[in-house]
């Protein structure tokens, strides 16, 4: 079986730098609010084994997910992420979005209300996929379904 | 509008899950919620306090998405993601599953007894509605299957005091059904709203409805008869429905449901924004036009998401409400005129 390569090659960018961390934020004390990099973090933690299970590239190296689409706002408990699909015909980018919501459901407080789409532009079906993606009542028929979670599981790891 | 809805109780419904839906019995005395732990809770009163006559967890193996009452009241119906409908009936103060519909194609999303009780529809993600005859016995029977949406249907509803059902659906559209020659047939596609159509409920006196949908409106609709003096077209002798009203919501609503009081007219939403807002009709307004005022807004009426508001049928402006947070909120709206 496997996943078919859709692209084979794809351009691998380069890493961003490690966070560098504040002495406000290194301060146990002082309640940092959660951030648009924090979020990023988050989100390179996470590698898709698509392309190739044996060297699973961080959706950072594949510029699925960029730093400047993120966006957070603690004060109004909204995180919205744009991902960009390797290619306008991904087939995959339902279940990569679905990954990237799924991540953050697990990793972010419950108060959070949870936006992911596609970048403008970068994909043949974008409203079609952005739909199901807002669609709160399928995520949570997805998240239901273990042969679909064991995909997204599969498909993305979070290797820190 | 200030402190013209007051909460009057909270209390955790569904604890660390999701509560989806609450329905009030036709008495008002009961109410059943239905959540993301594949449960089904009745509550009533007991004094001040709210307390849970019955847990129903035997009946489904996932999500419980929505309940229905039937208009007796001895008669619970419940939708799940598990593809199946359960029919429960109440045993003094218990419930037990008497049959389970089977046959969609994968989550059940909706469920709607008709007024005379001896109807039920369903519908699903498969894109179908179901339409199924209760006999004395107790024994269900599929009288049809109608594939008329292109996308999954969200929510179905019964027409107060005549035998049409309407249905709401992810391709944007509200549709309304008849019966002609033993089958089900959709009779009218309602099409304005640029996203996913919620839910509709229909006013008390089945002439108009109500559809909510994440292009975060709400749009009101009315029924014209051939020959109206508005000079409405119809299509034939059919009567045809028309958008008379669109109210904008502004907020983030992902999920936005109306519930309609049959006793003072006034509509409740439920939203993604954790708001409930309470609008009410300005009486001074022409009824083919009509006009919609804020009467009352609660923006963080729950913590999470709010999913579902409900007038209770007896109780004039006693709202319930559920949300994400797995609570149950209780509400009195006293109109400040």
């Amino acid at each position: 079986g496997g996943t078919r390569l859709e692209n084979a090659n794809p351009l691998i960018f380069q890493r961003s730098g490690e966070r560098q961390l504040t002495t406000e934020e290194e301060d146990e004390e002082f309640a940092d609010p959660i951030d648009d990099r924090e979020i990023f973090d988050i989100l390179v933690c996470f590698y898709l084994t698509i392309n190739d299970p044996e060297h699973p590239l961080s959706l950072e190296e594949l510029n699925v997910v960029e730093q400047v689409r993120v966006r957070v706002s603690d004060d109004d408990s909204t995180v919205s992420v744009e991902f960009t699909p390797t290619i306008p015909h991904c087939s995959m980018a339902t279940l990569i979005g679905l990954s990237i919501k799924v991540k953050l459901l697990r990793s972010l407080p419950e108060r959070f209300k949870i936006d992911v789409h596609i970048t403008p532009g970068a994909h043949a079906s974008e409203q079609a996929v952005n739909k199901q993606l807002g669609d709160k009542e399928r995520v949570a028929a997805a998240l239901e379904n273990s042969h679909l979670l064991e995909v997204v599981n599969q498909c993305a790891v979070c290797l820190c | 509008m200030k402190d013209s809805l007051k909460l009057v109780s909270k209390f955790t419904a569904h604890p660390d899950s999701r509560c989806w839906f609450v329905a009030w019995n036709p008495k008002g005395t009961l109410l059943a919620s239905s959540g993301g732990d594949r449960s089904i809770r009745i509550w009533g009163r007991e004094g001040d306090s709210w307390v849970c006559k019955s847990v129903l967890e035997e009946g489904h193996q996932r999500t419980v998405r929505k309940v229905a009452w039937s208009p007796c009241g001895n008669y619970l119906a419940s939708a799940s993601f598990d593809a199946t409908t359960c029919i429960w009936r109440k045993k003094q103060d218990d419930f037990e599953c008497v049959t389970t519909l089977e046959g969609h194609e994968n989550e059940v999303k909706c469920v709607a007894w008709a007024p005379s009780g001896n109807l039920l529809a369903t519908c699903s993600r498969d894109k179908s509605v179901w339409v199924w005859e209760v006999d004395e016995e107790d024994e269900y029977e599929c009288v049809s299957v109608v594939n008329s949406h292109t996308q999954d249907v969200k929510h179905v509803v019964w027409h107060p005091n005549q035998e049409i059902l309407a249905s709401a659906s992810y391709d944007n559209s509200v549709k309304l059904y008849k019966e002609d020659d033993d089958d089900w047939v959709c009779r009218d596609t309602l099409e304005g709203h640029e996203s996913t159509v919620w839910s509709v409920d229909f006013d008390k006196s089945g002439q108009r409805l109500a559809s909510c949908s994440d292009d975060k409106t709400v749009k009101i609709w009315r029924e014209y008869e051939p020959g109206n003096e508005q000079g409405v077209v119809c299509n034939g002798t059919a009567p045809t429905w028309k958008c008379i009203c669109t109210l904008v919501l502004q907020a983030l609503s992902l999920l936005c449901f109306p519930g309609r009081c049959h006793l003072s007219g006034a509509m409740a939403t439920a939203c993604g924004d954790d708001a409930i807002r309470v609008f009410e009709e300005d009486t001074t307004s022409d009824p083919h036009q009509p006009t919609f005022s804020l009467a009352a807004h609660v923006p963080k009426a729950h913590d999470q998401d709010v999913n579902c508001v409900s007038w209770n049928p007896k109780e004039v402006g006693l709202l319930a409400s559920c949300s994400d947070d797995g609570d149950i909120g209780i509400w009195s709206y006293q109109p400040q005129h």
